[in-house]
């Protein structure tokens, strides 16, 4: 490829290939701080490629290409290249990552112990985690929590938070402009902006943590908290795991001991500020 | 009562976690996880001893449980048999 970048994201290596310049360098700014593989070797590789060879002039735009590949998916206008980039590693995490039950959820840490927090798309778990990484918490990652299936450890996968819509409204009030990448108007998505997660988080990315809460947090008209019982639980994480099929009986084990040990809650929060109360007295408790 | 004899899986091949009066039954030959409710894992554990017919499958099930699903025990079965749990001999 013409143009590449290797990034470390928690215990992932990424090689980006790219045959336009614009893409990487923005996704190289958003990731200045991240360190390069240590052994100069890729987990995974994203190509973004022309989805015809004169696409990379004319009307320019990006098809998704790596080891792992949706057939399907729909190319993207370059001027949406870093979306290309960031939906190409999380596709290959997706539907290549072996060595991890991955759960589509997102993970903050405090005292040692990791929050999981995992519901549907537009949940608000993205804002909530991003929120709470800026008050006090780690943020561990916002999109994939890594669940070690021997010792039943969280790893952190903090790669750049995707803040859509409203979100960027509420991240841009939080955090220095410097930590932002360029706002991408008219995605399939709607509005998107990367957010950098803050030196904290990255400078802790080798470091797990032991799993002590599970929140299904659901952006909702009133505040209401429920308990859910534990086969629904074991339920909605296998319909939030990417990869629980593939792993066999490992990742039924491990997904098994997780629901088994640690308590679960389903919350509604009418707004953000609402949602993080919540979690603060949630764990308060926890700890008593 | 007597009809077929049925066989489950041996613990290896058939891993049932208990939660909160529900289970999940991995059944590792086909990779496949299921979440069942009682009397299904006390079924399956009552074929483990060895296959049986409805008829010795209650006499196990009456020595283990004060069970009194006597009724229902071919209809289990055969959901059981569908969902690739138990098999005929």
């Amino acid at each position: 490829m013409r143009h590449r970048l290797d990034i470390q994201i928690g215990p992932v290596a990424f090689r980006i290939g790219s045959a336009w310049k614009a893409p990487l360098d923005a996704l190289g700014r958003l990731y200045a701080a991240y360190p390069k593989p240590a052994d100069g070797l890729a987990d995974f590789t994203v190509r973004l490629e022309p989805e015809k060879p004169w696409r990379r002039w004319l009307r320019p735009s990006v098809a998704i290409k790596g080891d792992y590949i949706l057939p399907d998916a729909a190319p993207l206008a370059l001027a949406h290249g870093l979306l290309a980039a960031e939906m190409g590693m999380n596709l290959q995490m997706a539907l290549g990552q072996k060595n991890y039950l991955l759960l589509h959820a997102a993970t903050v840490e405090k005292d040692g112990r990791v929050l999981i927090m995992t519901g549907e798309s537009g949940a608000g778990k993205s804002t909530l985690a991003a929120l709470l990484g800026e008050r006090g918490w780690r943020l561990m990652g916002d999109e994939f929590g890594l669940l070690d299936m021997d010792t039943g450890a969280l790893m952190p996968f903090p790669r750049a938070v995707s803040l859509k819509n409203g979100a960027i409204r509420v991240m841009e009030a939080e955090v220095g402009a410097d930590r932002f990448g360029p706002r991408l108007e008219d995605t399939p998505k709607g509005a998107i902006r990367h957010m950098r997660p803050n030196d904290r988080a990255i400078a802790g990315m080798g470091q797990g943590g032991m799993p002590s809460l599970l929140l299904f947090p659901r952006f909702g008209p009133a505040e209401a908290v429920r308990g859910v019982g534990k086969a629904e639980i074991f339920m909605r994480l296998t319909q939030a795991s990417t990869n629980y099929v593939s792993l066999g009986r490992r990742g039924f084990d491990a997904l098994a001991r997780l629901v088994e040990t640690v308590p679960a809650l389903a919350i509604d929060y009418p707004d953000t500020d609402t949602a993080v109360g919540l979690v603060e007295a949630f764990w308060r408790e926890r700890a008593a | 009562m007597a009809g077929p004899t049925y066989i489950a899986d041996d613990l290896y091949e058939l891993v049932t976690v208990p939660l909160d009066g529900l289970s999940l039954v991995y059944h590792e030959p086909s990779g496949a996880t299921h979440i069942v409710a009682p009397p299904a894992p006390e079924i399956l554990e009552a074929l483990m001893e060895g296959p049986a017919d409805a008829t010795e499958l209650l006499r196990r099930l009456h020595a283990r449980y004060e069970f009194d699903g006597d009724e229902v025990i071919h209809v289990r079965l055969g959901e059981l048999e569908e969902a690739g749990l138990v098999r005929r001999a």
